[in-house]
């Protein structure tokens, strides 16, 4: 019902508010927002009808510099707060915009649970694996080792995979993208947005000034094509500047591996083919780390269920019609009642 | 079938008294079903035109070992032919189902009154898990009182024998056994029993019809018996109150069914986020069970998505509602700041339970007070209103709605666990009587200019309501400071000046918009102001009464609005010579009337799980006015 259908034509300007942007100059915040206020005309829904919530954190100042409503919440709450708001208005779309430590650490509970309900929200996580607003501690994302004002000798701690969490957790579509990547990024956001329940987008986001190039092993644009596997759904999973290498099931130790087709009798059929709605090949896939592998991008699993507020207010009206609309004086004598003359 | 009777009083009591007023305790195991049993006992004396007030006493582990002192359950109720607003200081009659019952109940019997045991569950055994080095029926534990000894146990047997239960099971009718005997003894009917045993057993006809028959054999055991026994029946005639259509309500039931319709007369639908904590679970229960009336409801991950679900709900036009009691409560602090700085109506009910942490989670207290004025960071201000009985939550969640929404701002709702559990006899309103406050949603302007959705009316310095999907209007909140004019973010520092002084502003203006205090009971001015707020009603009141009588100037004040008090309170207060707060904590209210007002005051303060008795009110009164 939010699909425009007057004569006007939004323009990513009309997606953008008076707020002067102050993000770090270099930050990879800009290029998503920018993305966004491009896709958003593309979608088509009505600014009035389009909620941004998010929690604290430089990601989280994103709906300040959006002209639909927003709600900048507290530290990790986003996910609960926009539970509440769809609950109360299925029809807005809300996107949520959290990071690594507000999604993660503190939030971790909420997303976790706002994932297994499919509560019909679009999730991106802007993963730096860094606190910046708070001057650069290592996150829950960080990899051990990483050295911060909080860790000097290098942090101890094991990192969290937000893409196997969110698929642990029960998520039923799970993306991810990086931020410099305009070219996969609407697709992703449609996606996101065409998928009804809990859409988790990871992006992987560069903070230049506490944690720069910490994915330079597969941000990079000269190797790109080496250290990067586009998922589409039906297709083979083939990378590599020469589209010839590619990711084939191991039955042996029940993962998977690189093979390089033409050689040791690889030939292209054995490549594995996407299938968005697998679980198990997800998993996988959320696995794969450099060096020995390329890192999955795009729409990783995709398998779509009724969401939570649907469900709710489904629930709702059954209720109702088999019992009737509620009277609250009838309800209130209905018990065992005496009369006092 | 044999009932030793061990009646040590020296004159033997007549078999048939008029009484005013009665209280009864019913004691045994958690599993021995005494929750249910008041509660049937509580309907039929409802039924039977008594007022009434109860009070369940439970112990926190859902099943305790059987037989312990800590696994006693008990059910207490006051009834009578006048005014009945407490749950009883001191049972008259104390039923007993095994040793540990009467070990951590006997204390409370008054002097004379009756104890019936269940010498069935009297066994070494039983003796020995209660602590007994003796045997409290052959001691002189029982001298002071008049001790029916029956084998409720063996007798049970008897009569459900036929229907070929276990004996496990068939020993789990002695609670209705013991039920019957009582509704004999205050000429109480068993037909609402009856039909609650048969629609409960409504799978298992073999259960209702042995628990119906141990009913019966237990009301005609009292029939048959009372001239071998000692037993005596009562009389108690059916209390004179305002006529009107009466049933019995708990306080969740009323506060549930208050908040439905404080949203029905504000115009909006209810969104009610919450985490399950006792003794506050009940509200939750109670309106998921609400579907029909549109209301949502969300059982969170936690206390904070419960708040913070009910804020997005509110963002969006609904009204919000989270419950829960203290430590749920704490947990949430963080996210009523974000909905006093984003200006959201909401609601938070918190039935107060002893603390602190965990503290005594099914017994009651009132030491959230401070929390509720004071506890959160910044400068926070936002309206406390306070139940002062089961039927009163009802009314109280109507005000605190009506506050909410026409001053966008969150509403602590206090409740305890006393008034949350125990049930009274309540008028059942029409809700014509109530006017009807519809919220009005933010636009934007019909001719085109820009819409201003940080616009606030300058009376009530409510901010303006807009919900996403309204065009024109789009804005982003949040809780960093914003400025006045524009609602962007700002950190200038006389802006935040303003903010401050105008969120402290529009709380204490609310002072203007509730009704002055009134004297509850007596002059408005005297000797003695009795300043109570809360659960504490009853037991102030009946006291406040006792003590008139003995012809004390003494007046009763009780306080719904907590924050901000009523504009009258400092100038009412000032005509009482003294003034004695009885409260179920250190002296929060007391610390709070100091804090706004000139006083001064005499704190009366208990934190046992155990409301006021009106005797300990009463000598505190006498106390103070030198007449002890």
């Amino acid at each position: 019902m939010n699909e425009q259908s007057d004569i006007k034509k939004l323009t990513p300007k009309d997606f953008a508010s008076d707020q002067e942007v102050r993000w770090c100059p270099g930050c990879g915040d800009y290029a998503i927002l920018k993305c966004m206020q491009r896709t958003l005309p593309e979608i088509g829904t009505d600014p009035a009808n389009i909620v941004f919530v998010s929690g604290i954190g430089c990601s989280s100042r994103f709906p300040y510099y959006m002209s639909t409503y927003g709600f900048h919440t507290i530290h990790g709450r986003a996910p609960a707060i926009a539970t509440g708001l769809k609950l109360a208005n299925p029809d807005l779309d809300v996107w949520v915009v959290t990071g690594d430590g507000d999604g993660l650490s503190i939030g971790g509970n909420h997303m976790l649970h706002v994932l297994r309900r499919n509560v019909d929200l679009n999730i991106l996580l802007f993963n730096n694996e860094i606190y910046g607003l708070t001057k650069g501690q290592y996150s829950p994302t960080s990899k051990p080792g990483t050295v911060s004002p909080s860790t000097p000798y290098g942090s101890v701690e094991g990192s969290v995979s937000a893409c196997a969490f969110a698929l642990g957790s029960g998520g039923r579509f799970i993306a991810r993208i990086i931020d410099t990547d305009q070219k996969h990024m609407p697709d992703i956001f449609k996606r996101a947005h065409a998928n009804k329940g809990a859409s988790f987008v990871e992006i992987f986001q560069n903070c230049p000034i506490y944690n720069d190039k910490v994915f330079a092993d597969f941000t990079e644009k000269a190797t790109a094509a080496e250290t990067r596997l586009y998922c589409q759904h039906g297709e083979r999973l083939i990378f590599g500047k020469e589209s010839d290498k590619g990711i084939r099931l191991n039955i042996d130790t029940l993962g998977l591996e690189v093979v390089s087709i033409g050689e040791n009798g690889v030939k292209e059929d054995d490549i594995l083919i996407h299938d968005e709605t697998n679980r198990m090949l997800a998993h996988m896939l959320v696995a794969l780390e450099p060096p020995d592998f390329p890192v999955a991008l795009g729409v990783i699993y995709a398998d779509p269920a009724p969401s939570f507020d649907y469900s709710v207010h489904k629930q709702i009206e059954m209720v109702t019609a088999e019992r009737g609309k509620g009277d609250l004086g009838a309800l209130m004598r209905g018990g065992r009642t005496w009369t006092v003359n | 079938m044999s009932a030793t009777v061990a009646t040590k009083l020296t004159s033997e009591p007549p078999n048939f008294e008029e009484l005013e007023s009665a209280v009864v305790r019913f004691a045994g195991d958690s599993g021995d079903g005494m929750q249910m049993t008041g509660a049937q006992f509580t309907t039929s004396t409802a039924l039977a035109g008594a007022d009434l007030a109860t009070f369940p006493d439970f112990p926190a582990e859902i099943r305790a070992p059987a037989g312990t002192t800590f696994g006693v359950s008990a059910f207490q109720i006051n009834f009578g032919s006048g005014t009945v607003l407490t749950a009883g200081d001191e049972p008259d009659v104390l039923v007993t189902m095994n040793p540990a019952a009467l070990k951590m109940n006997i204390g409370e019997l008054r002097e004379g009154g009756m104890v019936v045991i269940d010498t069935g569950a009297f066994t070494p055994r039983n003796l020995q898990k209660a602590g007994f080095e003796t045997n409290p029926l052959e001691d002189d534990t029982l001298a002071r009182f008049q001790a029916i000894e029956l084998d409720i146990s063996a007798m049970t047997l008897e009569a459900v024998k036929s229907f070929g239960l276990s004996n496990k099971d068939a020993l789990r009718c002695k609670n209705m056994w013991t039920l019957g005997l009582m509704l004999w003894m205050f000429g109480r009917k068993r037909q609402t029993v009856i039909e609650w045993l048969t629609t409960k057993f409504e799978k298992h006809p073999e259960l209702a019809a042995a628990n119906i028959a141990a009913l019966n054999a237990g009301h005609a055991f009292g029939e048959t018996a009372e001239m071998s026994t000692g037993l005596k029946s009562y009389h108690i005639a059916p209390a004179k109150t305002e006529p009107g259509l009466y049933s019995t309500v708990t306080g969740s039931q009323a506060m549930s069914w208050g908040l439905v319709a404080g949203a029905q007369l504000a115009d909006l639908t209810i969104m009610l986020g919450s985490y399950p904590i006792t003794p506050a679970s009940p509200i939750l229960h109670q309106l998921s069970a609400m579907k029909e009336f549109g209301v949502i409801t969300f059982q969170a991950e936690d206390e904070i998505a419960a708040i913070c679900s009910a804020i997005g709900a509110s963002f969006a036009g609904l009204l919000g509602i989270t419950s829960s009691s203290g430590p749920g409560i704490a947990l949430k602090t963080e996210a009523m700041g974000l909905a006093i700085s984003t200006e959201l109506p909401l609601i938070i009910v918190n039935s107060q339970r002893g603390g602190p942490s965990t503290g005594l989670p099914t017994k009651t207290e009132q030491s959230d007070l401070y929390q509720a004025i004071y506890g959160r960071n910044g400068d926070a201000p936002l309206p406390v209103l306070s139940a002062a009985s089961p039927g009163d939550c009802f009314e109280t969640a109507i005000e605190a709605i009506r506050i909410a929404t026409k001053y966008m701002t969150p509403v602590m709702l206090l409740t305890d666990g006393y008034i949350a559990n125990a049930a009274e006899p309540w008028k059942i309103p029409d809700m014509a009587d109530f006017k009807p406050f519809p919220v009005q949603h933010a636009v934007a302007p019909e001719d085109g200019s820009e819409g201003k959705p940080f616009e606030r009316n300058m009376d009530t310095l409510a901010r303006v309501w807009v919900k996403p999907g309204t065009p024109g209007l789009e804005h982003r909140i949040g809780g960093l400071e914003r400025d006045f004019e524009t609602g962007h973010i700002s950190y200038d520092p006389e802006n935040h000046q303003k903010m401050t002084d105008l969120r402290h502003s529009k709380i204490a203006g609310i002072a203007r918009d509730i009704p002055a205090q009134e004297v509850t009971l007596g002059e408005d001015s005297g000797d003695v102001a009795v300043v109570g707020w809360g659960s504490t009603y009853g037991p102030i009141d009946l006291a406040v009464r006792r003590a008139r009588a003995d012809g004390i100037r003494v007046s009763h004040i009780h306080i719904r609005h907590l924050n901000p008090f009523p504009t009258n309170l400092e100038s009412l207060l000032a005509g009482f010579d003294q003034i004695l707060i009885p409260e179920m904590n250190m002296g929060q209210l007391y610390t709070v009337l100091k804090d706004r007002f000139q006083l001064k005051a005499t704190a009366m303060n208990k934190v046992s799980g155990q409301p006021f008795k009106i005797s300990e009110i009463h000598q505190a009164i006498n106390e103070l006015v030198g007449k002890a």
